[in-house]
């Protein structure tokens, strides 16, 4: 099964609940961090990596002993990401979405393909817990291709939880899709209620089953509670405001390590995503 | 004109509520929310809107089954896997690039321009507001922060004002790279903790790659005293401007769920008092 966590808002609290999930669990786990832009879940699992890859795109290059000049390349780029001008043709590589059709069109066979680098993905383990995350490198703008490379290290016979990025454009459907479940963790504040509807929107285009978990519910007011019932979307967990919790995520500690009474409550929301989805499964 | 620019590299560090409390402050601006993804800032300004946009930004291939002869050529080419064995686009796998309209040997295959999204020109209680909403699930975010910066810029120079204060987007992608490029300077909004510095040095770097000079101040200091310090050490040996801390206080909670800036809720309020430092401090040092 897979288990994507994801907000729509920022900051509140996927990490959070994505790491202790996963170490809470007595099952085989995999936890997949897919936010690559800002990546965090690795300063609260803190294992030793065993693995780092670099994760690379193809663009072209032009090879202009054989280019002809004939501007074809140009035409059929969406992306502006090659040009010719006056005697020389211009790839601009960090705009390139590596679709091919540059090589294809070139009628002199001028166009071969070299790489741009994406970012790099971490793996390493800790007795049943996978862990793998993805880096962006830094300037580079095209995350989803990075994200996909993460979603490759998923194995069908582990639990599958995914730490999503914030917002609802395509980072965050890179890591929705094919998913089994979304939990979607907000804040019961008018930012949160407002983001939290556009991930809802998002959830519903891939027609994934959802529900939520409320932090901090104790501070804001009661709208997304109301909006959750009138949208018939389960509250699976709710997280009080508790300085001990916000020192301890301060730290890179673990909820469930500074209060270990918090273990059951999400061994609780496990069972409650693993009855919806499998209930969704059969019903399919 | 002079452009401010507030980001934060983690999310839900306070980005939208300084920035709305920034605008109670500032005296000629044009408020720009470049959050594109989740727009938040109009919550607090209650736009009246007075003009509204489609945003049409790329493409997508629809494949006409009538004149599909099923040859393969475009699954064989499309490198995003969007294109079903029974020849159906996937939308949301289709990533835009029209090889497989420009080879079709039956031109069978469309290539119709998206709108993706919707923008506005509003008036709000403190100012001229250029905003914007891409639909859900939708690509070209950078595309359409470009624009809305554009149009903001265009609005200051309309209404005569030298000032523009835009609300960034979190992470380090594509939407805050088109969020970046020209600022004046940018200001780094994070927290005391080990996330919000990790954060906050991804995003300097990335203001240090398009050499846009940066500005941090660390929001809820007192959550942990020794993360603050590290991120304010890390930003002075980096030549990073360090813009004051910010208490943690509820009010910015109590002023959103009122839909008012800090200023409006509680002028006296610690986190006020705390935010109007930064601003003046800000004014001084770029002559605003």
């Amino acid at each position: 099964m897979i288990i994507s966590i994801a907000s729509g808002k920022g900051g509140t609290g996927k990490t959070t609940v994505a790491t202790n999930l996963a170490v809470s669990l007595d099952s085989r786990v995999q936890l997949l961090d897919c936010d690559v832009e800002e990546p965090n879940a690795h300063l609260f699992i803190r294992l030793h990596m065993e693995e780092t890859r670099i994760i690379t795109t193809p663009v072209p290059e032009v090879d202009m002993e054989k280019c002809s000049l004939c501007g074809k390349c140009g035409e059929i780029c969406q992306f502006r990401a090659i040009i010719v001008i006056g005697e020389t043709v211009l790839p601009f590589v960090e705009m390139c979405h590596s679709c091919g059709g540059c090589m294809e069109v070139c009628p002199e066979k001028a166009i071969t393909e070299t790489t741009r680098e994406l970012g790099r993905v971490e793996r390493g383990h800790r007795n049943g817990l996978e862990f793998v995350y993805g880096k962006l490198r830094v300037g580079e703008a095209m995350s989803p291709p990075l994200i996909r490379s993460v979603r490759q290290y998923t194995r069908p016979d582990m639990l599958t939880i995914i730490d999503a990025p914030p917002g609802t454009s395509c980072p965050v459907i890179a890591s929705m899709k094919g998913a089994d479940f979304v939990l979607l963790v907000t804040e019961p504040t008018p930012f949160g209620l407002h983001d939290l509807k556009l991930a809802i929107g998002a959830v519903r285009i891939l027609g994934i089953p959802c529900g939520l978990v409320i932090n901090r519910s104790d501070i804001g007011d009661d709208r997304v509670k109301a909006y959750a019932k009138e949208e018939n979307i389960p509250v699976l967990m709710e997280i009080p405001f508790d300085r001990r919790i916000a020192e301890a995520y301060s730290r890179g500690d673990m909820v469930v390590d500074v209060l270990p009474e918090w273990k059951e409550n999400f061994i609780q929301l496990y069972r409650d995503i693993d009855k919806i989805a499998g209930a969704k499964r059969s019903a399919s | 004109m002079k452009e401010i620019v507030v980001i934060s590299g983690k999310g839900g560090t306070g980005k939208t509520s300084i920035l709305a409390a920034f605008a109670s402050l500032a005296k000629s601006k044009v408020l720009c929310d470049a959050d594109v993804d989740a727009a938040d800032l109009h919550l607090i300004m209650d736009p009246d809107i007075k003009e509204r946009h489609d945003f049409e930004s790329g493409h997508t291939a629809v494949i006409n089954q009538d004149k599909c002869t099923q040859c393969g050529l475009c699954r064989d080419l499309c490198r995003w896997n969007a294109i079903s064995e029974d020849f159906v686009v996937d939308p949301i796998a289709c990533e835009g690039c029209g090889v497989c309209h420009y080879f079709c040997p039956e031109e069978a295959i469309d290539f119709p321009l998206n709108t993706c999204g919707e923008w506005f020109i509003s008036d709000t209680r403190f100012g001229p507001m250029a905003h914007a909403r891409l639909g859900i699930a939708e690509e070209n975010s950078g595309k359409l922060v470009t624009l809305i910066r554009q149009q903001g810029q265009k609005l200051a120079e309309e209404k005569n004002l030298d000032l523009l204060l835009t609300d960034g987007p979190p992470g380090i992608g594509c939407p805050v790279i088109a969020s970046l490029g020209g600022a004046t300077a940018v200001l780094i909004v994070t927290e005391p903790t080990v996330s919000g510095r990790h954060d906050m040095e991804r995003v300097s770097e990335l203001a240090a790659f398009f050499r846009v000079p940066s500005m941090v101040c660390v929001n809820k200091f007192d959550l942990n005293l020794d993360e603050g310090q590290a991120i304010e050490d890390f930003a002075r040996e980096r030549q990073i401007r360090v813009m004051g801390r910010i208490p943690f206080d509820p009010v910015f909670t109590r002023a959103m769920v009122q839909g008012k800036t800090i200023f409006e809720y509680d002028g006296h309020s610690e986190g006020a008092r705390a935010v109007k430092k930064i601003w003046e401090d800000l004014t001084q040092g770029f002559e605003m």
